[in-house]
């Protein structure tokens, strides 16, 4: 099922995440991730209305959300999956781990396979180093990812 | 009779199937017909053991690990709720060698306690540090930390009584505390240990220093891989705010103190204290310049202290027991103890929190007990991405800011990462640079074109392209990189590079490759 939303609709819901998160201090990143959370990415449409309603010029808005790698700026796939691969996991076979990820999904980091299942993505460090190598799919955690966890995540991306 | 069975649901037990484990619990328990109460407990800290499952008896908790869920209905046979033997029975949790050797001051009650329960907060000393805060005035808390010796322990190893002298000292309408806990390093988790084990100790570090510093807002700045923690965090804030401990009168008292958890969106460079505040302001996280000083002009240009997350959380222990009780704790100018992560490919992994001065080959080999993998230790990272990689020649070095230092090494936030032999030192120097290029805000050019170069002249080596020449180059590079970068960052990681060239030259000289052989 695709859902497109218009542009009034995404106007209608920005402004009212905005309004609740505005009198925050700081409150642009949790604007950010609020918007991310309902639209499941950042459609440009928001930048403008960002901006007006902080009072900021539009390429300061897109200079926020470029800046961090959270942020995107297309709608990811229906599972994000994401491999750790800093160096403790390194230690035990991350990189290996990170190949048989890619050639079982068949797309490389960053990527969203063609089904639209799962987007790749790599991450450094999600905490786990002493249970290396670490993954996470979608706030779920796994440790000491071996062939049949592997084989378990990807059960879970077929669903 | 109730029994209580706790099972953690600390990320790492949850990545390693405390769900499963905890559900399976409960399955066999309703089965059965029994009376028992699952508490979900921190980790403590032994990550070979989890899922470690333990049961209250009347000799004390006895410790069951690594379960898994299958393992469930054996343990119920083999009568785990009374303590009972079983293959996977460890006995008591407190004997356990690597608990046992411990000094558990900043963890005390991690592992042990319901993290979101008050009741055993207080019950094990929690709010002690702060009821005696506030009946002292902001100059007497600031001095007890300072004549604690506690040190930044995100890895500046700054003192941390200075630091909240300066902004104690700065008059403003507003001053801010704000909690680094943007761990971002590889091998560190003291800090999501505390976030999801005992998150009230951190809360109660944060209130103390609002009151030292005359601060009435704290925020904990934490990263979005983080759920778990974000989630645990934010709940023992609400339940610290119905309980009185955070809003306008902490703990009754005439101080006001609240607390906000924020979250960061995947910038490593956030970590570092200028390019947090940036983030937290709602820009990019590009670092500011010092002077001015955060404690002068931080959050939103306001008086700020930006402390660590287990630094804030070392603070009760120390107003509670006293300056000296934690000062008498470790060597040299570092005092106190540390929460050391031993991560990587290591055998028993884990956080082991004890006073400075262990040596390297201790922890690695006696504490960590060797490779996972049983090869020989080639080489551990301490101190994550921007630490050196030390041989098995330095590890007579003591777990010691200075020490550490004199070695061209830093102990930064306590984590160190085990590699085996297999592991090839030029490639996890192309990794530091690599990383730093992935990483730079961008504001200086060091870390911004230096991480970039290095990455393309450690490929030259590899390919045997003029070696010695580009090792030179390399070096060079490392030397600009350090002296002339605005942060630790494009500062640090020659040490990584540096580190792996100097100690394992063999590495960088590897076999050239012969090109158009066919």
């Amino acid at each position: 099922m695709t859902m497109r939303i218009s542009a009034d609709e995404i106007a209608l819901r920005s402004r009212d995440i905005i309004h609740d998160l505005k009198p925050l201090e700081g409150p642009m990143l949790p604007i950010l991730h609020a918007l991310q959370a309902e639209f499941g990415y950042l459609p440009d449409a928001v930048k403008p209305i960002i901006a007006d309603e902080l009072n900021l010029s539009r390429a300061e808005v897109h200079g926020v959300v470029t800046f961090y790698p959270d942020f995107r700026d297309h709608p990811g796939g229906r599972h994000v999956l994401k491999i750790c691969r800093a160096e403790a996991c390194q230690s035990m076979g991350g990189d290996d781990l990170a190949d048989r990820v890619r050639s079982l999904l068949g797309i490389d980091f960053h990527q969203t396979t063609p089904d639209d299942a799962v987007t790749l993505e790599p991450v450094y460090c999600l905490g786990l180093c002493a249970c290396a190598p670490a993954a996470m799919l979608d706030g779920a955690v796994y440790g000491r990812v071996d062939e049949h966890c592997l084989s378990e995540i990807v059960a879970e991306l077929r669903q | 009779m109730t029994v209580t069975v706790f099972i953690p649901r600390d990320a790492a037990s949850l990545a390693l199937g405390a769900e499963k484990v905890a559900t399976a619990v409960a399955g066999e328990t309703a089965a059965r017909g029994l009376d028992v109460k699952i508490v979900r407990n921190g980790s403590r800290g032994m990550l070979w053991l989890e899922p470690l499952v333990e049961v209250r008896t009347d000799h004390g908790r006895v410790a069951y690990g690594p379960v898994k869920a299958r393992d469930v209905p054996g343990l119920f046979d083999a009568g785990f709720l009374s303590g009972s033997d079983h293959p996977l029975c460890l006995g008591l949790t407190k004997e356990i060698p690597f608990l046992r050797q411990q000094t558990r001051l900043t963890f005390s009650r991690c592992g042990v306690t319901d993290p979101l329960s008050l009741d055993d907060y207080r019950h094990y000393q929690g709010l002690k540090g702060l009821e005696k805060a506030i009946a002292m005035l902001p100059a007497e808390i600031v001095q007890e930390v300072t004549d604690s010796g506690l040190r930044g322990r995100g890895g500046a190893g700054f003192p941390t009584g200075i630091k909240w002298k300066t902004v104690m000292e700065a008059a403003a309408s507003q001053k801010y505390i704000v909690c680094n806990a943007d761990e971002g390093d590889s091998a560190t988790f003291a800090d999501r240990m505390i976030m999801e084990g005992d998150p009230f100790v951190l809360i109660e570090g944060m209130a103390i220093a609002g009151i030292a510093t005359g601060a009435t807002k704290g925020y904990i700045y934490t990263r979005s891989e983080y759920p778990h923690a974000i989630a645990t965090m934010g709940e023992a804030i609400t339940i610290a705010r119905k309980a009185g401990i955070l809003g306008p009168s902490v703990l009754g008292s005439v101080h006001a103190f609240d607390l906000e958890i924020r979250s960061g969106a995947g910038a490593y460079v956030c970590g570092e204290e200028t390019s947090l505040l940036n983030s937290l302001e709602g820009k990019r996280g590009i670092v500011r310049a010092k002077p001015p000083l955060p404690a002068l002009q931080g959050f939103l240009g306001r008086p700020t202290v930006v402390n660590n997350v287990i630094s804030l959380a070392s603070i009760p222990v120390i107003m509670h027991r006293g300056a000296a009780f934690y000062r008498d704790f470790g060597m040299g100018r570092s005092r106190g103890t540390i929460p050391i992560q031993i991560a990587g490919n290591v055998k028993y992994g884990g956080l082991f929190e004890t006073a400075f001065g262990l040596s390297l080959g201790e922890i690695v080999d006696h504490i960590g007990g060797g490779t996972a993998t049983g090869r020989p230790v080639k080489a551990v990272q301490v101190g994550g991405p921007l630490g050196a990689y030390f041989p098995r020649a330095l590890f007579d070095t003591p777990f010691d800011y200075e020490a550490f230092a004199a070695r061209n090494g830093l102990i930064g936030h306590a984590g160190i990462t085990v590699f085996d032999d297999t592991a090839d030192l030029m490639k996890q120097a192309r990794f530091a640079m690599e990383f730093c290029a992935i990483e730079s805000c961008g504001k200086c050019t060091p870390c911004r074109i230096g991480s970039a170069r290095g990455v393309e002249t450690v490929d030259r080596i590899a390919k045997g392209i003029e070696p010695e020449k580009n090792k030179a180059l390399l070096a060079d590079l490392c030397n600009t990189m350090k002296f002339g970068s605005l942060c630790a960052l494009g500062g640090f990681t020659p040490y990584p590079v540096m580190s792996a060239m100097t100690h394992f030259p063999e590495d960088f000289a590897p076999t050239p490759l012969i090109e158009a052989a066919e």
